[in-house]
Order: structure tokens, then sequence, then C-alpha cells
């Protein structure tokens, strides 16, 4: 699991993409850059949302810290306490349900000795529960990172979870080429 | 088949680059636009084609568009609505993934008739991959000058980005999606002032699905007029359905509106009928806020008329026996599927998304939710749990600042309707509750009335 750092800066490769989503918006409507920019906060800080974290994306767009606080509570993606690096989000919503997400739920629970909401002792995966993901006709699936995994069978997922396990990365929603147009 | 206007040239290799999709005629429709027509014409051939909202409330797009404010001096926006999070619901994905240049062409085209110059694409945070493929297509657009500045030398400007959600269900909602543009939680906004008065920064906005801002592009292509001669009556066009569930062949298909939901069910063209030989329970045809209905209901109206894939046939009947169209997610229930179990992953989705501004929302969703849950999980529901579910639900509706209220009720209230017999089949073996694997019946619950087909 990733420690807090204490003195959260993103990189120079970094700011110029938070510098170049600011302009996105008319002058003055700055705070719309909140929503990626906390994206790419939780990529570059470890998976999650610390306080000095989000202090610090304050600061640059020189906004209320409580401002912060509120958006990234309100989200489901934003990670308020640390997760493991791969977060595993099982969409388990009827459509998904009919196609036998909670059969999937209940071999990824034996196969990683933990329950949802929980952490591998190893820090290596975190199970969460998520509602629909827009990938209702290639269920059961979830999401792991930016990557969608669909059409899932047990051994699917044993094999998932090898290749996970063997590129031992921290999964990401975004990287700093997300927004970046050429 | 069918006529595919959307995804006439989904498999032809490299159809996502602009250069493919260029010659395969795309981009027409913004030279068409912007070199022969005025931003009033494009109007009124959207309000001929007859088109409706694809994102669930089935609004004419035309009309929608002529009540956008022109005041002097004020930015007006087009925001596309692409946080597609309806249960069931998975077109737009496709389609973006597929064809992203068909959803820019669509925004230009769109952006011209409001005299819009700036234009926001609201893709939900989990589509992060989806991000990438539209940032690409856009930057292509740029370089190939039609996006940016004095597009094709007619002194047309327009700027166009894509906005990533993070994950609320809400911000589907048009001005919880403002809300979160701007920056801050999606809570929905009291209306008035509608979107078109005072949208994204106070400015005059339209809100628009994806599919529906696609389907301006074959509009002005082929004239409004030509294009509502596709489908029946008030539904026009083609539609694209998700279609899940226990069918064989899950996936996105385009149909002109009109044909019969039998044929869409059973057909190969389509969802090639109920898997593993089993037989229709049920099914939700537009998404999870939309009504369920009994398989017979679904293939024909009360009156005994076959039952059409349109705005007006899914919801003949009203909510008694018939559903909606809604957003097109139609997931269909076999026999082994149990109601209860179903309605409570539904209420637990209502309950996570809420947004918790209203308390018959709030707390309504979260009473659902547990009465449920002790019903078909802890298997220790009373025979009174039946009717308190209607009446929870009986009191979010049309006690809330926005629709996910209803839409959390509505489902709840159709269920009981036709399935009451397996909420009470629940409460009377309770010691059969445990023995029930991931709400999959171990034999059907026999309906008191009717055969299943
Ligand atoms: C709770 C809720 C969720 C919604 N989710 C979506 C959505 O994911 N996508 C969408 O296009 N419309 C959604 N809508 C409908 C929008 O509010 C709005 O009507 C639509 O974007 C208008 O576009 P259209 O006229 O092109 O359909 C939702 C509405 C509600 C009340
Ligand atoms: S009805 Fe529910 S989701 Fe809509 S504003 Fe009220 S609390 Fe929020
Ligand atoms: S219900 Fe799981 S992706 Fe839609």
């Amino acid at each position: 699991m990733s420690s807090i750092n204490p003195t959260p800066a993103f990189s120079a490769d970094t700011l110029e993409v938070v510098h170049s989503l600011i302009k996105r918006y008319p002058e003055g409507k700055h705070k719309s850059a909140l929503l990626p920019i906390l994206h790419l906060a939780q990529a570059e800080f470890g998976g999650w949302l610390s306080a000095p974290t989000m202090d610090y994306v304050a600061t640059i767009l020189n906004i209320q810290a409580i401002e912060v606080y509120e958006v990234a509570s309100f989200y489901s993606m934003y990670n308020l306490k640390p997760v493991g690096k791969c977060l595993i989000e099982l969409c388990h919503t009827a459509p998904c349900w009919l196609r036998g997400a909670e059969d999937i739920a209940g071999h990824l629970e034996k196969k990683l000795n933990i329950q949802f909401g929980e952490t591998t002792p190893d820090g290596m995966f975190t199970l969460k529960r998520v509602e629909c993901l827009g990938s209702c006709g290639t269920a059961p699936m979830f999401q792991c990172g930016a990557v969608f995994y669909e059409d899932l069978t047990n051994e699917k997922v044993d094999t998932i979870l090898t290749d996970l396990r063997t590129a031992n990365v921290q999964s990401s929603y975004v990287d700093s080429d997300t927004f970046r147009r050429n | 088949m069918g006529k595919k206007l959307l995804l006439e040239h989904l498999n032809v290799p490299g159809i996502q680059t602009l250069q493919v999709y260029r010659e395969k005629g795309g981009y027409k429709s913004v030279e068409k636009a912007l070199n022969q027509m005025t931003p009033e014409a494009i109007v009124e051939e959207v309000k001929k084609s007859g088109l409706r909202g694809r994102g669930g409330a089935g609004f004419p797009t035309g009309m929608k568009w002529s009540f956008l404010a022109k005041p002097e001096g004020k930015a007006r926006y087009l925001v596309c609505n692409a946080d597609e999070s309806e249960p069931g619901t998975f077109k737009d994905r496709f389609l973006m993934e597929k064809i992203p240049h068909a959803l820019i062409e669509g925004m230009i085209t769109s952006s011209v008739a409001l005299g819009a110059n700036t234009a926001y694409i609201y893709v939900r945070g989990e589509y992060f991959y989806i991000i990438k493929i539209l940032e690409k297509a856009i930057a292509e657009a740029y370089a190939a000058g039609w996006l940016g500045q004095n597009i094709l030398g007619t002194g047309y400007n327009l700027d166009m980005y894509v906005q990533a959600g993070a994950g609320a269900y809400i911000c589907g909602e048009e001005t919880a999606l403002l809300e979160s543009l701007e920056g801050k939680r999606g809570n929905p906004r009291m209306k008035p002032p509608f979107p078109a008065i005072a949208g994204l920064y106070a400015c005059p906005t339209v809100v628009n699905n994806v599919e529906t801002i696609a389907a301006v592009v074959p509009i002005i292509n082929m004239g409004g007029d030509e294009y509502a001669k596709i489908g029946v009556g008030k539904s026009t066009g083609t539609k694209l359905i998700s279609a899940g569930g226990n069918i064989n062949k899950p996936g996105v298909y385009e149909i002109d509106l009109g044909i019969t939901v039998e044929e869409f069910l059973y057909s190969d063209e389509y969802c090639g009928g109920i898997a593993n030989g089993k037989k229709l329970k049920a099914c939700i045809p537009g998404g999870s806020s939309v009504p369920i209905v009994p398989g017979h209901l679904l293939l024909n109206t009360l009156a005994g008329e076959k039952r059409l894939m349109t705005y007006e046939s899914l919801s003949d009947g009203g909510f008694v026996s018939g559903s909606m169209l809604g957003s097109g997610g139609f997931f269909v229930y076999d026999e082994d599927a149990s109601i209860p179990y179903s309605l409570y992953t539904l209420a637990r989705f209502y309950h996570h998304e809420s947004c918790g501004q209203c308390s018959p929302c709030r707390e309504g969703t979260g009473w659902l939710e547990r009465i449920l849950k002790r019903m078909v999980i802890d298997g220790q529901g009373k025979l009174s749990d039946i009717d308190l579910l209607a009446e929870v639900a009986k009191k979010i509706e049309g006690n809330t600042i926005c629709p996910l209220g209803d839409a959390a009720a509505w489902p709840v209230a159709a269920a009981i309707r036709h399935f009451r017999h397996e909420f009470e089949w629940y409460v009377n073996n309770p010691h059969e509750v445990a023995k029930i694997k991931n709400g999959k019946l171990n034999a059907p619950i026999p309906h008191p009335l009717y055969e299943m087909v």
C-alpha cells in the first residue's frame, strides 16, 4: 500500500497537462478543471487522494480546500483511502447479475481470500463492487484501471489475476497522455 | 434488414480515423451546414425529421433547440451527454468507440445550428479509454480544419473539449451534468431556469445525448423529410438498442423504429432468442428506470396487438401494462431469474446513486434497499413488507427535485404489480431463500395467471 506523500507535487510533464486543461474553460471558470485534475493527482500520488494531495490541488486551482473535499467525496472513482495496486471494480447491477456477476464475485473472494472492500495483505489487490459500467452486453465484467475485462469466466479471471500480479504495476484510470491531443 | 444510418460503416477497417471516415462520406453534413444552410434552416430540418432525444426522455430535439435563448453578447454552449450510466445501456460507448468521428461531426453541425462556439463532451470517467479515442479524433479534426478558427473559410469558429466525469449516475441528469462540468458535486438544479436559458456558466446551453447528436448527421445529409419516412408515427428514424440479459446475442443493434418486439427478441439478426433454451419471464426494455413487463405483455399489448419497438407502442397501457422505450437499454429475464432479487439490485443502485439533496429520495431509496435485502437475502421478509415497499415508493414519487426519485420508485411498483406472487413466495418460504444462489431460482415460481412463453 502506498504511503502518504507529505509534499505532493506534479511532475513537469503532468503540470503541463494541468495547465492545458485549465485553458479549456472560459476566463475565471478554471474550477471546471477540478475533476480531471483530481484524476491526474490520484494516478500520480499512489492511487488515492490524501488530504495533502487535495490541498495541493486546491492551491493549483486557487480554490478553497473544502471545495476539493466536497467534490472528492461525491464521486465514486476517487479513493479517499489507500487501495491495492490493482483496484478490481466488479459491476453487480441487474443486467450484470443476470449474466452471472455474483458467481464471479464469489470466485474473486475465494481466489484472493478477501471480501469485497478489502485489500490483500501483500497490497496487490483491492476488491470493490460498483454499479453499471456500460458493459452489460459483455457481462459479467470488472474494470481495473482504464481496462474493461469482459465476458468473464472463472478461468478467465484466474488468468487476468496472474497477469496483473506479474505486471505488478499500479492500475490507474489516466496517465498524463490521456488529455493530450497528439 | 433495416436501414443503417449510424452504424452503416461499422465494419469498415480504419473507420476510427478521419481519413477513412472522410472517404466514406464523413463531414459532408458540416460542409452542407456551413456552405449551403442558415442555422435556422438546420434547426428546421431537425424539426422535420421528428428526431426525439435518445438519452431517455424522448423530447423532440428540434423543439428543444428552438427554445435556446440568444441574448446579445452571451456565449452559447452545446454539451454532449456521454455520461451513459443507466443500467442496461451501452450504446453510446459503442458508437464513440467504433465511429468517434460520427459524434464529432454531429457536434460540429449541431453547434453551427445553435450558434455555439464552444462545445463539451461530458464522458463518464469510467470510459477513460473512450476519452483517449475522442481526444485523438478531435486532434485529427483540428489538424484538418474541421475545428478551430475560420472553419472552411466561413468565419465560423468552434472549439471542442472532452470532459471526464468521475463516477456518478446522477451526472447523466442534465443539470447535475452542468454542475459537474463546472467542477462541483453533481447535485441537480431546480428548474426553471432551464439550461436553454441559463445552463453552463449561466449561459444558454443545449444538452443532448451522444446518439441524438450523431443522428443529426444523416438528417442533414438526407433531409428531415426523408429521415422521417423511417419509423412509425412519432417514432421516426433509427435507434440504437443495447440488448443484454438472458439472450443469445447481447450487443448493440441499430433498428428501424417500428419493428416488432418479437422480431427484435427472436430473430437471428438481433437478440437471437432466449439463451440456453429457457423461457422468457420478463423484460426491462428501456433502461433500469422504466417499468418491468412480463413476457406476454412485452410481445403483445393488453389489447392483443403486436408490440412495436416505438416510443408509443412500448408505453401502450401506461404503467399498468406497458413500459417505455427510454434509453433503449433492453434486458431480458429468463424463467430462472428472481424478480425480487433483481429489484433488490436496482434499489441498491438507486440508493447508491441518490445525490442526497431530497430526503424522500435519499431516505426512501435506503428503505427500499433494506426491506428488499431482508426479504431476498436474509429470508426475513413479512407479508406487510410488500405493501410497505409500494408505499415507500409512492412517497418518493413526485416529491423530489429531479426524476431519479421517480426512476427509483417506478420499478418497485411495476415489479410488485406483475410479480407479487414471487415476493409472497420469498415471504412464505424463508427456509428456501438460503438455498437460492445469487438470485437464480432453483425452480420457476409459477405465475397464478399465465404460462411463460
Ligand atoms: C437520473 C438521470 C440520469 C440520466 N442519465 C442520462 C445519461 O446517462 N445519458 C443521457 O443522454 N441522458 C441521461 N438523462 C437524461 C438527461 O437529463 C437529458 O434529458 C438528456 O441528456 C437530453 O438529451 P436528449 O434530448 O438528446 O435525449 C438522465 C436523466 C436522469 C433524470
Ligand atoms: S431526487 Fe434524488 S438524485 Fe434527484 S436531486 Fe433529489 S436526492 Fe438528488
Ligand atoms: S450492469 Fe454491469 S455493466 Fe451494466
